[in-house]
């Protein structure tokens, strides 16, 4: 008997045999043994306590995202479980690798009703990778061995262990071994030659090919692979918005950000590429614009590790089923050294016209008493922010045009919530994000819609001291839903002006330092003591509602229909091509 | 039950470890795909601890590429196929239930059971089950005629299907995967 343990011990030394330090949870009802023996452990893994599940959900989505290792949450069962459940979609879409254990009832009490009771394997089955309810103590080494497995190989996904209080509590004597093999799932398929073969001879004989890359990318960290590919070849290299960092901003071959409120140079030119080569990317709809007028004139060569991805949106010419990093380094020699560099000068032509439209202080203005804009506080926060900085942003105006203009130097350099789109994300993943590269400086972007739906973390902060940035581009309004209203709906402002808190008190009432910057005149400073300072500080930046987010290619439109501003549509010159 | 205009009538065949859940797996992502599920059946199959899951369901031959590769994608799901009839050989069985006195009154109706090749399976001074295996078009063509003799009760069954490939590509696929966890 002296040498079983509970199933709250087995899970928590499962926790430490898989080498996490550090799990985001709040404690409930249901799950009050495993925290029990986690209070055994403080000096082995430390929990950080969110003010909200949702929180704690995000926040290991930032921490997973930076520190490229699966984020661990722990939550009760019932409303906690629910809470949980837009960082689970979040995290299937945007393929973060978590491991998301909540309490449950007693095993004999399912399905009664039971106080806490949530059907938490019915709900969490659509928008998990995997999810197992834990019912006997013996089950629990097995189970949790699965979790980090299934949610850190492959694509990347949520996993949810559905623990019952009493599995909790009973005694087992299974030790913890990592699982390294599921029959019934091969996280990493070996690329076919023929595949390579034809993938290679696709890209030599393509005179205008384009890279999309994809977070396949960085989650297989091939960046070192694709910058080789690219260099050999002369491919420019597009990303997707969670593709970002794949390349510094400063690559002459990295040409920006594909998509609605991507650049014009790759959107343009996706339209012009007689080849296509998707790296780890989806086409999501955001990405493609229209489908029937997408790459009209191009091949497609789609490479991904799932398989369900190919032909789901965009059908392909050809595949290469593989992790990014294996397959750009078969393809690296079987490539030859090209040059295309008309092609390539093309794209910086149509970005040049950008940059004079929207991202010049002649777009912006010089007037330093009037509030700056969205895109001028994103240029110059990272100018101060430096090398090696994260951007985490919320979602809207402030997440497009951050990431857009952020310069990113290293990888994994971007947090945001690509495919789910939720508002509240980033306060919490900010917190996460500088968990899991605390030496590198984390700038957060968000508005003050977003920012209130779950601005609860500024309690996170102050109880963790966590050096976060926070930049908020306030202007009173839904600005993203604002910008439709005005661009498509004849500015008829339904439910999108907001009567907001006084946002520095507030964050002083958390004991975080906080500034307003009303004009353009005060923004430069007040950047420069943000980040000199030692610790989480908040940026109140007012911005003026009628500041938009361009250019932007309007929702069923093809996506070389590009708007520069609410009149104009981009016309490139007839030599531009 | 109803049809897709212009769609094919597909049988999926799902390879799967058996746990709790798995059905729910299965059908919510045809739901999201907005696809009406015609028949399901599931029972083991020759493959020790593996269960087999037959369901039916009319779409498009891209819709279904769709749909296999999201199913495959669910770490239970061993391996998952979809066929045309043309490709496997297949059968439902149909229950019905007519009342004893009008079988003794109508004399039609042994002679409909004798044409069907349909069997007797229980007979009570009260009704009288009556089997029929076969396609749909069969099962349905005798519940048809018996809706003339008061039928009483009618179920059929999901489809169950084998592959007329020479092929088993389940087993191939798991002899080549190391059997090492179970």
């Amino acid at each position: 008997m002296s040498d079983k343990i509970t199933g709250a011990e087995a899970l928590v030394r499962g926790l430490i045999a898989e080498h996490v330090d550090r799990v985001f949870g709040y404690p409930g009802g249901y799950i009050i043994p495993v925290f029990d023996t986690l209070y055994d452990y403080t000096d082995r893994i430390t929990n950080v306590l969110t003010r909200h599940e949702q929180g704690a959900i995000h926040a290991a989505q930032g921490y997973a995202r930076t520190s490229h290792r699966p984020g661990v949450v722990i939550a009760t069962s019932g409303p906690a479980a629910t809470n949980l459940i837009t960082g689970l979609s979040d995290a299937m879409m945007d393929s973060t690798p978590l491991v998301v254990i909540t309490g449950q009832a007693p095993a004999s009490m399912l399905g009664t009703d039971a106080f806490q009771e949530t059907d938490v394997m019915g709900i969490t089955q659509p928008i998990a990778k995997w999810s197992y309810q834990i019912r006997h103590a013996d089950k629990v080494a097995w189970a949790l061995a699965r979790a980090f497995h299934i949610a850190s190989t492959g694509r990347p996904g949520p996993v949810v262990l559905d623990f019952t209080k009493d599995a909790q509590i009973q005694l087992t004597d299974r030790a913890y071994e990592p699982c390294r093999f599921i029959r019934s799932y091969i996280p990493k398929p070996t690329p076919a030659e023929a595949d390579i073969a034809l993938a290679a001879e696709m890209i030599n004989r393509a005179s205008r090919p384009m890279i999309l890359a994809g977070q396949g990318i960085t989650i297989a960290e091939a960046e070192q692979a694709l910058k080789a590919l690219a260099e050999k070849a002369h491919i420019p290299v597009a990303a997707t918005l969670l593709g970002l960092s794949v390349l510094p901003s400063s690559h002459p071959l990295f040409k920006g950000m594909l998509g609605m409120h991507g650049n014009i140079g790759p959107n343009i030119n996706t339209n012009r590429a007689d080849l296509i080569i998707a790296i780890g990317m989806r086409f999501d709809d955001r990405v493609t614009g229209v489908t029937e007028s997408y790459a009209p004139q191009a091949r497609i060569l789609h490479i991904d590790i799932d398989r369900s991805e190919f032909n789901k949106n965009i059908r392909a010419h050809a595949t290469v089923h593989g992790d990014a990093r294996e397959v750009l380094e078969a393809l690296l020699p079987l490539v030859k050294p090209a040059r295309h560099d008309e092609w390539v000068r093309s794209f910086d032509r149509h970005n040049t016209i950008e940059h004079e439209n929207v991202d010049t202080t002649a777009a912006y203005g010089t007037d330093p008493t009037k509030a700056p804009t969205m895109g001028e506080v994103a240029r110059k926060v990272s100018e101060a922010a430096g090398a090696g900085a994260i951007l985490v942003t919320d979602v809207g105006q402030n997440q497009m045009l951050s990431a857009r203009y952020f310069r990113y130097t290293s990888p994994r350099s971007i947090v945001t919530s690509g495919g789910l789109g939720t508002m509240g994300f980033g306060l919490p993943a900010a917190i996460g994000a500088k968990m899991g590269a605390p030496e590198r400086p984390v700038c957060l972007f968000t508005g003050d819609g977003g920012l209130q739906m779950t601005v609860q973390e500024l309690g996170t902060i102050m109880q963790y001291g966590t050096a976060v940035k926070i930049i908020l581009l306030n202007n009173n309004f839904l600005g993203n839903v604002r910008q439709w209203q005005a661009l498509f709906f004849n500015g008829r402002f339904s439910q999108t002006p907001m009567l907001n808190p006084d946002f520095k008190t507030l964050a002083a009432s958390y004991g975080i330092p906080a500034e307003d910057v009303a004009t353009r005149g005060e923004l430069q400073c007040a950047i420069t003591r943000m980040m000199e300072h030692d610790g989480p500080y908040l940026l109140n930046i007012n911005i003026d509602p009628a500041d938009m987010v361009f250019p932007m290619t309007p929702v069923g439109k093809p996506v070389d229909y590009i708007m520069l501003n609410p009149s104009d549509v981009y016309q490139p010159l007839p030599d531009i091509s | 039950m109803t049809t897709h205009d212009e769609s094919t009538l597909y049988t999926v065949t799902v390879f799967s470890e058996n746990h709790v859940g798995l059905l729910n797996q299965l059908s919510i992502i045809f739901t999201r795909r907005c696809l009406n599920i015609e028949s399901i059946s599931a029972s083991t199959c020759s493959i020790p601890g593996v269960h087999k899951i037959v369901i039916t369901c009319h779409s498009s031959q891209s819709m279904m590429d769709k749909v296999i590769g999201q199913i495959e994608k669910r770490i239970d799901v061993i391996k998952a196929f979809y066929f045309t009839d043309d490709e496997i050989v297949y059968q439902e069985v149909a229950l019905y239930k007519v009342p004893t006195p009008v079988m003794l009154r109508e004399n039609h109706v042994e002679e409909i059971i004798r044409r069907h090749n349909a069997r007797i399976l229980e007979i009570t001074p009260e009704y009288t089950v009556i089997e029929k295996t076969g396609h749909y078009s069969e099962t349905e063509e005798l519940f048809r005629e018996l809706q003339r003799y008061e039928l009483k009760q009618f179920m059929r069954s999901g489809r169950v299907a084998v592959t007329r490939s020479p092929i088993e590509h389940v087993d191939n696929f798991l002899n080549q995967r190391l059997t090492n966890e179970y």
